[in-house]
């Protein structure tokens, strides 16, 4: 989310949902829509079949290929490299919105030297995809307005993933494509609350509405809120902890429905230094991995057994209501972390019921400062919402950007930390699969889930596969510098040459194993889309 | 669009420029009995139950397909239209267990009962899932038929297809709407399912005859949400009749958080749909959230106590023992910073900003975190 706030000011996305059905042109980068949010992936068809331009930029072969005018195969990481030699192309044409570039934003002529690095045969020769297709890809989205760009990991999951958000943003302003309906740079958030979760401040450098822990007036707001003192130096993201904790820098935790031994990169690493933790709290609806390594474990409410809100990929904020009974002893996590705080002799704990929550929320927060539990019977609101009046607010933007002006920068083409070699000659890259969830604590749990997919196969290319002497169906052992696990090869073409993908859903064969654990320097984001292994058969 | 007005049934109804008569009827709250039609599919014309009689027009138009003009003047109930549409509806009936639906004990009737009229155990209403919500005894009802003239001919025998996750295809209770040929093709852009064979022999199936599984479909459930009858229906709710009550929440699993409403019976989900009018998904879910929340939800491995680890086992503990252990021990990592708090993006937005709160006001750090990077 770095990217988008460097360059625009605000990290969600710019446009909502129901737009995506009315563009001219969707760019869809590093997102395979039809199977990590599905019924966005309506919303493509939808325009699809009104006559939009759909092109898909992917290394693999998703399913929505089938609906795309242009399918941009380009080499795993090498998106900075795609998205500027498209933009050579805008200028080079003369199709970029002068106006709107003079008007809305700054640092443009440093950026525009900048792309000089990048004409179509360097392009070409870093991303593998040919010139015609770059042109054609470039001339589609910057003709078709409204065009709107859609990505998830895809582009985020590296360690330049910063460079490729702002590269996004960057073709966005270039062409006018921001700040109207349909248009946009649209990040799709992974988890049901992901957006909540950063707005809420469950973030080591900020507050709620992401307002700043180092800026004393805003510390000094919460300080006299709360009735206390605040530390004023932002803490540690989650991979800096571990490190902490494998230093002994950090000897308790106290975890909230997470299960970082399957999402994490470098499994074996997280669970050594979570062994080295002198106390571990962990509060789930299962005893997922992580809980059976903790000291205390606390039962948890699931969704259907609370009030509360979700916000959504579009920054709406939405009820979640009690359906039923908690069941066995379990309790909401907001109810046990009071009990822990008022056992801990603090003040500002006493809430009934999560309606209360959201009145202290919205008195300190202003994007949600007009939200309560009234107001979202009917539908729910989008953010910036900073007044009981205000209707929310669908499109980001339209004015002017949230930071003023819209940022221009210069980005040169770094590749993936680790590379192919003789020893590991392939590319891993992993993701979601349509009938799981993340971890799959919840999903796993469902049979029918698991009769559709019941283990997480290592996709691999026909050529790669013979070059093995690999059949379908083979288990195969997958090897990288940090582990190995056992897979079941599928042979596909969905799979580019030289390129495998895994899965993250399955204990038994988590790509996590396997993947990298260098991070994006901003962001902190690990490099999960790319790293290399090598494939052997295991007999 | 530029307003139209026509006259239906004697009375002047506006509509907008691109509507079809049924529509303008609907909107006008006339009602015209139908199967085929569904307000989010493209129109089709196959049942024939929304037959007209429009001026100057010859026959008995389909008021799904015709388009409304302005001036138009429409008849949707006279005498003969109504003779007509009973004997289409009769057609249809010919090929579905029909007695219950015609019998005016309908109401009284219990499953195993002694029939009066000797309907087999297997062809009753009563035992069809989809009793008191099945749209042929809505219209059964609102044309009146309180008899089958024409002769049964409910014998297709097919195999009830069982193999495949989530729900059950029953062909023998098709009546060939084509509803979920279509929602499957136009909404989902799958064509995982078709018309298979002609005429008299027509199913709906799967290419060569595969199981669902083996082919494009992903388990929306759009066709079981979409079918009139009781041909599809879900398996684990099979049984469970009509729910208590229903709440409406957002789903647990993507960031797209479509609206869900939760079906609840004696303090179980037992069945989760997709909200028609929801904001963002207006009547579509995925597998996940359209199958996949009432199994975890009452999972038998659902963690219902605290637990203490004591000599390297988990030993059940009381809330207070648990929550005055952890009160006490966090107090000691606290003076040095020795202490990390991951808050989780599954949790809501009071979750969160209650562990935020306690990381900074009652812990003194900011090392706290999500996955939102994962």
């Amino acid at each position: 989310m770095a990217g988008l706030v460097t360059t625009l000011g605000s990290g969600a996305m710019t446009n909502s949902v129901h737009e995506i059905r009315d563009a001219g042109c969707i760019l869809a980068i590093g997102t395979n829509t039809t199977e990590g949010h599905p019924v966005i992936g309506l919303e493509i068809k939808k325009a699809v079949d009104k006559g939009a331009k759909l092109i898909v930029a992917n290394p693999r072969e998703i399913d929505l290929v089938r609906w795309a005018d242009l399918w941009l195969r380009h080499n795993p990481g090498t998106d900075v490299a795609l998205l500027m030699g498209m933009m050579n192309v805008i200028v080079d044409e003369g199709l970029l919105d002068s106006t709107f570039i003079e008007e809305r934003c700054e640092n443009f002529d440093t950026f525009k030297e900048s792309l000089k690095d990048f004409d179509l045969d360097t392009v070409e020769r870093i991303t593998g995809v040919p010139k015609n297709q770059i042109v054609e890809a470039a001339l589609i989205y910057a003709t078709n307005k409204p065009s709107t760009l859609l990505y998830a990991m895809g582009i985020t999951q590296h360690s330049h993933g910063t460079d490729n958000v702002i590269a996004t943003a960057n073709l966005a302003m270039l062409t006018g494509n921001i700040g109207k309906p349909s248009t946009g740079v649209n990040p799709l958030r992974g988890q049901n609350n992901v957006q909540g979760a950063c707005d809420l401040g469950a973030l080591p450098n900020v507050y709620p509405g992401y307002q700043a822990v180092a800026d004393p007036t805003i510390r000094e707001k919460f300080e006299t809120a709360w009735g206390c003192s605040l530390n004023p130096s932002p803490g540690l993201t989650l991979t800096d902890m571990f490190e902490a904790i494998s230093k002994g820098q950090i000897k308790a935790v106290y975890l909230i429905g997470e299960n970082p031994v399957l999402s994490d990169p470098d499994i074996n690493h997280i669970k050594e230094s979570i062994k080295a933790l002198e106390f571990l709290v962990v509060q789930d609806f299962f005893l997922s991995e992580t809980a059976q390594m903790a000291d205390v474990v606390l039962p948890t409410a699931t969704f259907a057994e609370k009030d509360g809100t979700f916000t959504n990929t579009e920054r709406r904020v939405q009820r979640v209501r009690k359906a039923i009974e908690p069941v066995g002893d379990s309790k909401p996590d907001w109810w046990i972390t009071c009990q822990i705080a008022q056992r801990m002799s603090a003040k500002g704990f006493e809430f009934e019921t999560p309606s209360q929550i959201m009145d202290e929320i919205a008195s300190l927060t202003p994007s949600y400062g007009g939200i309560s539990y009234n107001r979202l019977e009917n539908g729910g609101l989008q953010w910036p919402c900073p007044t009981q009046e205000h209707p929310g607010t669908p499109i980001l933007h339209t004015e002017r950007f949230a930071r003023g002006k819209g940022h221009f920068v210069p980005l040169e083409y770094k590749p993936p930390k680790e590379l192919p070699d003789d020893e590991y000659p392939l590319i891993l890259t992993t993701g979601r699969s349509l009938f799981h969830f993340h971890t799959g604590t919840m999903t796993r749990k469902v049979k029918g889930l698991n009769i559709l997919l019941e283990e997480g196969p290592l996709e691999i290319n026909p050529s790669d596969a013979s070059a093995l002497g690999i059949v379908d169906g083979e288990m195969v052992k997958v090897v990288s510098r940090r582990g190995e696990i056992v897979a079941k090869a599928k042979i596909t073409e969905v799979s580019p040459a030289g390129v495998v993908f895994l899965t993250f859903h399955f204990a038994e064969s988590s790509a996590n194993l396997l993947t990298n654990p260098v991070f994006d320097p901003v962001s902190k984001i690990p490099e999960f889309k790319v790293c290399a292994v090598r494939v052997e058969r295991t007999h | 669009m530029n307003e139209i007005t026509l006259i239906i049934d004697g009375q002047e109804v506006k509509a907008k420029e691109g509507m079809t008569v049924l529509e303008a009827a609907k909107e006008a709250g006339i009602d015209i009995p139908t199967l085929c039609y569904h307000p989010d599919l493209t129109p089709y014309g196959a049942c024939r139950l929304c037959i007209v009689e429009i001026e100057n027009v010859k026959g008995f138009p389909t008021s799904c397909t015709t388009p409304a003009s302005d001036g138009m003047v429409v008849k949707t109930n006279t005498p003969q239209i109504h003779e007509l549409r009973r004997d289409i509806f009769e057609l249809i009936l010919t090929e579905h267990p029909n007695f219950c639906i015609t019998c005016n004990r309908k109401e009284r009737c219990q499953p195993f009962d002694i029939c009066l009229r000797n309907v087999s155990v297997t062809e009753r209403c009563v035992i069809c899932p989809r009793n008191g919500h099945c749209e042929l005894q809505d219209v059964a009802d609102s044309l009146g038929v309180e008899e089958v003239t024409l002769p049964y001919a409910y014998s297709k025998e097919l195999p009830i297809e069982r193999g495949d996750p989530f729900f059950d295809r029953d062909y023998n209770l098709c009546i060939l709407c084509g509803r979920c040929v279509r929602v499957c093709q136009e909404v989902r852009g799958r064509g995982a399912i078709a018309f298979t064979y002609r005429g008299s022999d027509a199913l709906i199936g799967t290419a060569f005859g595969w199981s669902l599984k083996e082919s494009e479909c992903q388990f929306c459930g759009a066709c079981v949400d979409i079918c009139p009858t009781g041909a599809l229906m879900e398996r684990t709710s099979r049984w469970e009749g009509v729910a208590e009550y229903q709440v409406v929440t957002t789903c647990p699993y993507c960031g797209v958080g479509c609206q869900l409403e939760l079906e609840v019976k004696r303090g179980r989900v037992i069945r989760v749909n997709p909200k028609r009018d929801g904001t963002i998904n207006q009547g579509q879910a995925c597998v996940k959230g359209r199958f996949g929340i009432a199994e975890f939800v009452h999972h038998p491995e659902r963690l219902t106590n605290p637990m203490i680890r004591r000599n390297g086992n988990f030993e059940d503990a009381t809330w207070d023992e648990a929550l005055d252990m952890i009160a006490s021990k966090l107090g000691k990592y606290k003076e040095n910073n020795e202490i990390a708090v991951i808050s989780s993006a599954k949790c809501t937005n009071e979750d969160n900003y209650v562990a935020q709160k306690f990381t900074r006001a009652v812990l003194g750090t900011n090392n706290l975190d999500h996955c939102a990077r994962l």
